[in-house]
């Protein structure tokens, strides 16, 4: 890389890199995002240098490793240009067909395309499939095609445009108003104007300013910022230098959750390929600013994703919230005026400030702009991660993105926004999905996470999940939400115990409406969404498990009870062999029998069980 | 105490007191867990009372105080996870391994800790060996998986 010595300098090698490629150029694209890379990317692309090759092909193929090509349900996916060929499952041992078939001949690979889960249509190409029709990628739009490792990828795509124009053409307060006037809301959970937010540091008159963004990704069930920083580091980077520019901060943070090795590896290598190239670090590209940033490694701690948490474990302390106002934006890292914003925050900025404010204020509702990423995983057909204008229904992002229920079961709820968030019931459905929306039906935003539920999935059960996560995640600093989640912990455990009175739902609203009034942050005050909004919307569920002891979703354990079906039950021992307590026998070849006594109902047998003889009632 | 190891450690930061999770990050990834001894160097380098480090080493998970297996598994009980049975994978090591979750194996070569979420939702559910993400893992496939660390 050479070092941008001025931005004439860039435009000009911006120019000759985009002349030196061929459009028409061959490319293979393996995805190697959250949801394929455990799903054996690593494999498929080793199999293809190789077969490349061995066809004397390597010369002329070009071959990269990306980050999330959208539908992970089809992983591992592998994306062929210029024809935009789309196949999915794929396999180390498919890429010599191929290789054969595809890259030499042209034809499509049958077996390997997309098919719709309905009506078994097949689609080979991206434009032809439904999960990809109704999107409109913004923050995404890169993630399939670059290379994540290659800072020119990520200028042949215009990549540092939006820092060019920035630097070059605008003032700190023009950053700002464009900011502003696109009507940007935080995509970290709150939604809280980015402008303001930039301003209000702005104004300040203390120095130094910092920049953080916040990596800390600790929504359950969302994936969003780990795509983002995986597979194109350098938006999160250059939306970062941005705002620093616009702030007049000279130091910038990415604080990256512990479980993310991958992204903290990525964006490092992202920030040195800045500092060789002159985007950041002394003089940017002869600007005169000066801007650096480091990274910051979680180190395991829900609570930490909150603002001032996560700024006190920065400075060497547990991660305690601390009462809001004073705001980071007023007083933050060590005390210093402090804007902290989420990746998917940072990562929309350049296009904003490339584009314009006029076209993303464009793109939304009344008073949620531009697109929102959303993970959607859970009960439907097609999973991946959705990059949708605000204002979409949640019956488009579940039913034509998502391709529908799995196994054509019925839709029970979506749950938006993690542990802070609700189960939306079906009645919603047609509701446009945006930050006021979502409240208005008792959930939130959040980061993005968006859980499809299906009937087996029990609402108890579920509540008691998120109540657990935050019980055992709340920090313990202030009473309402260090006890009343153990007090809610304890009455759904009741409930799901088959204990459970129809006074306990009174106790739990009761219990919600102290924590949500007098918490410090956010963790506490908003734990009551997932309780609230199961009981307001499932509360016969809660009513079958206290009243008839039964949960018809097959989820409660100690509601449950196992047997062995002797007529299905081929006698191979297959339960046996997995049940931890010993609490099946039998002769081999004959059926089997339960001892309920010392069945502690883990439903291992129900999983080992090739012939579906185990039962669950 | 394995004075140069440590010292590698800390002459990678300035000595300042913000510098003590970072510290304890290295120290951790290193060590497999955090030394007493080790921690008493740290608390005079950096100027941070002992008291102070044990509530941060006690605070965050990624800390340990005793020593943890060769191989970290971390079974993901994220809200997709749970859906699909993560507790179920989770049994099934526990049960295969002989160890609680959140225990190391007495030959030290497995330690078995649950997680909020790996970021791998799709591929539900999600476990994690050292730095290698496993997608379905369905209780038939923990014995495969299991052998190739044995
Ligand atoms: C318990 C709790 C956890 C949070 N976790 C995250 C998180 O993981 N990522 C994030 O960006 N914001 C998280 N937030 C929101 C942050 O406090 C903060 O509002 C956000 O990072 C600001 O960025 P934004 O304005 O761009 O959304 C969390 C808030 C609370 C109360
Ligand atoms: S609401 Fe919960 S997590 Fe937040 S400060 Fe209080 S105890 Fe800690
Ligand atoms: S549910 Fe668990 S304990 Fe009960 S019989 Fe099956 S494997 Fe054994
Ligand atoms: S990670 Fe491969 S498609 Fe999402
Ligand atoms: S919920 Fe398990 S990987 Fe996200």
């Amino acid at each position: 890389m050479p070092r941008f010595e001025s931005i004439d300098h860039l435009r000009e090698y911006r120019r000759q890199l985009i002349a030196k490629r061929d459009p028409n150029q061959p490319q293979v694209l393996v995805c190697a995002g959250p949801g394929c890379l455990p799903m054996g990317s690593e494999d498929v692309a080793a199999a293809f240098r190789e077969e490349l090759e061995k066809n004397g092909l390597a010369a002329k193929v070009v071959l990269k490793e990306c980050g999330c090509h959208g539908l992970c349900a089809g992983a591992v996916r592998v994306l062929l240009r210029p024809q935009e060929i789309t196949y999915q499952h794929v396999k180390a041992e498919d890429v010599p067909e191929i290789v054969e078939k595809t890259l030499k001949d042209g034809q499509v690979v049958d077996r390997l395309v997309y098919e719709d889960p309905h009506t078994q249509e097949k689609a080979a190409h991206k434009k032809d499939i439904p999960f990809f029709k109704g999107q409109m990628p913004i923050v995404l739009r890169k993630l399939d095609v670059i290379d994540p490792t290659s800072l020119d990828d990520y200028l042949a795509l215009g990549g540092y445009r939006g820092l060019r124009k920035a630097l070059l053409e605008m003032k700190a307060d023009d950053i700002i108003d464009a900011i502003d006037k696109s009507g940007l809301r935080g995509r970290g959970g709150g939604g809280f104007p980015t402008g303001r937010k930039w301003r209000i540091c702005q104004e300040v008159e203390d120095e130094p300013k910092f920049i953080i963004c916040n990596g800390d990704e600790g929504d359950p069930g969302a994936f969003m910022d780990r795509a983002v920083m995986e597979g194109d580091p350098h938006a999160v980077i250059e939306g970062m230098i941005i705002g620093a520019f616009a702030i007049g901060a000279s130091k910038g943070y990415i604080y990256v959750r512990h479980e993310y090795p991958l992204a903290v590896s990525r964006l490092q290598m992202a920030i040195d390929q800045c500092r060789e190239s002159g985007f950041l670090g002394k003089n940017i590209l002869r600007s005169g600013f000066d801007f650096d940033i480091k990274i910051s490694r979680g180190a395991g701690a829900f609570v930490c994703g909150e603002e001032t948490s996560l700024i006190h474990s920065m400075e060497g302390f547990i991660g305690e919230p601390s009462p809001r106002p004073p705001y980071p934006a007023q007083s933050g890292l060590f005390g210093k005026p402090t804007v902290i914003n989420n990746v998917e925050t940072w990562a929309n900025v350049p296009e904003i400030i490339n584009l314009g404010a006029d076209w993303y204020a464009d793109i939304g509702t009344e008073k949620s702009k531009g697109t929102k990423v959303f993970s959607l995983v859970g009960a439907v057909n097609q999973t991946g991660l959705v990059e949708v204008p605000m204002g979409t229904t949640l019956r488009q992002i579940v039913y034509d993105l998502g391709g529908g229920i799995r196994q054509d079961r019925e839709f029970k709820a979506v749950q938006t926004g993690g542990p802070s968030g609700g189960c939306i019931p079906p009645q919603f459905l047609d509701l446009p999905v945006d930050y006021d929306s979502l409240q208005s039906v008792g959930s939130i935003m959040g980061s993005g996470g968006m859980i499809v539920m299906d009937t087996s999935s029990c609402m108890v059960d579920v509540a008691r999940y998120f109540i657990n996560f935050l019980y055992q995640e709340s920090c313990g600093k202030c009473t309402p939400c260090r006890e009343g989640l153990k007090q809610i912990l304890f009455i759904l455990d009741e409930i799901i115990h088959g204990r459970g009175q129809e006074e306990h739902l009174g106790l739990m609203e009761e219990l919600c409406a102290v924590m949500s009034a007098a918490s410090i942050c956010g963790l506490g005050k908003s734990a009551v969404n997932p309780i609230r909004s199961t009981m307001k919307y499932f509360r016969e569920e809660y009513l079958s498990h206290i009243r008839d002891k039964k949960c018809h979703a097959l989820v409660c354990r100690p509601l449950l009870k196992y047997t062995v079906d002797p007529e299905t039950c081929t006698g191979c021992l297959a339960c046996v062999r997995e049940c931890p307590v010993g609490a099946i026998s039998g002769k081999k070849k004959m059926a089997q029998e339960i001892d309920q006594e010392l069945c502690i109902k883990c439903g291992l047998c129900y999983e080992a069980c090739q012939f579906e003889a185990i039962k669950i009632e | 105490m394995d004075l140069p190891r440590l010292e590698t450690i800390l002459s990678r930061y300035e000595g300042e007191p913000w510098d003590l999770i970072p510290v304890l990050q290295d120290i951790q990834d290193s060590y497999s867990y955090l030394p007493k001894d080790e921690l008493q160097v740290v608390s005079e380098r950096l100027n941070v009372p002992l008291t102070q480090i044990y509530s941060v080493a006690t605070f965050f998970k990624m800390f340990s105080l005793i020593p943890k297996g060769k191989h970290q598994i971390k079974v993901c009980t994220g809200t997709t996870c749970h859906l699909k049975g993560s507790h179920r994978v989770a049994e099934s090591l526990s049960h295969r391994l002989g160890v609680e979750v959140g225990y190391t194996t007495k030959d030290m070569q497995f330690s078995l800790d649950t997680v909020g979420c790996l970021g791998s939702c799709a591929q539900a559910p999600v476990m994690m060996v050292d730095d290698k993400y496993y997608g379905r893992t369905t209780v038939d496939k923990v014995p495969k998986i299991l052998k190739l660390y044995k």
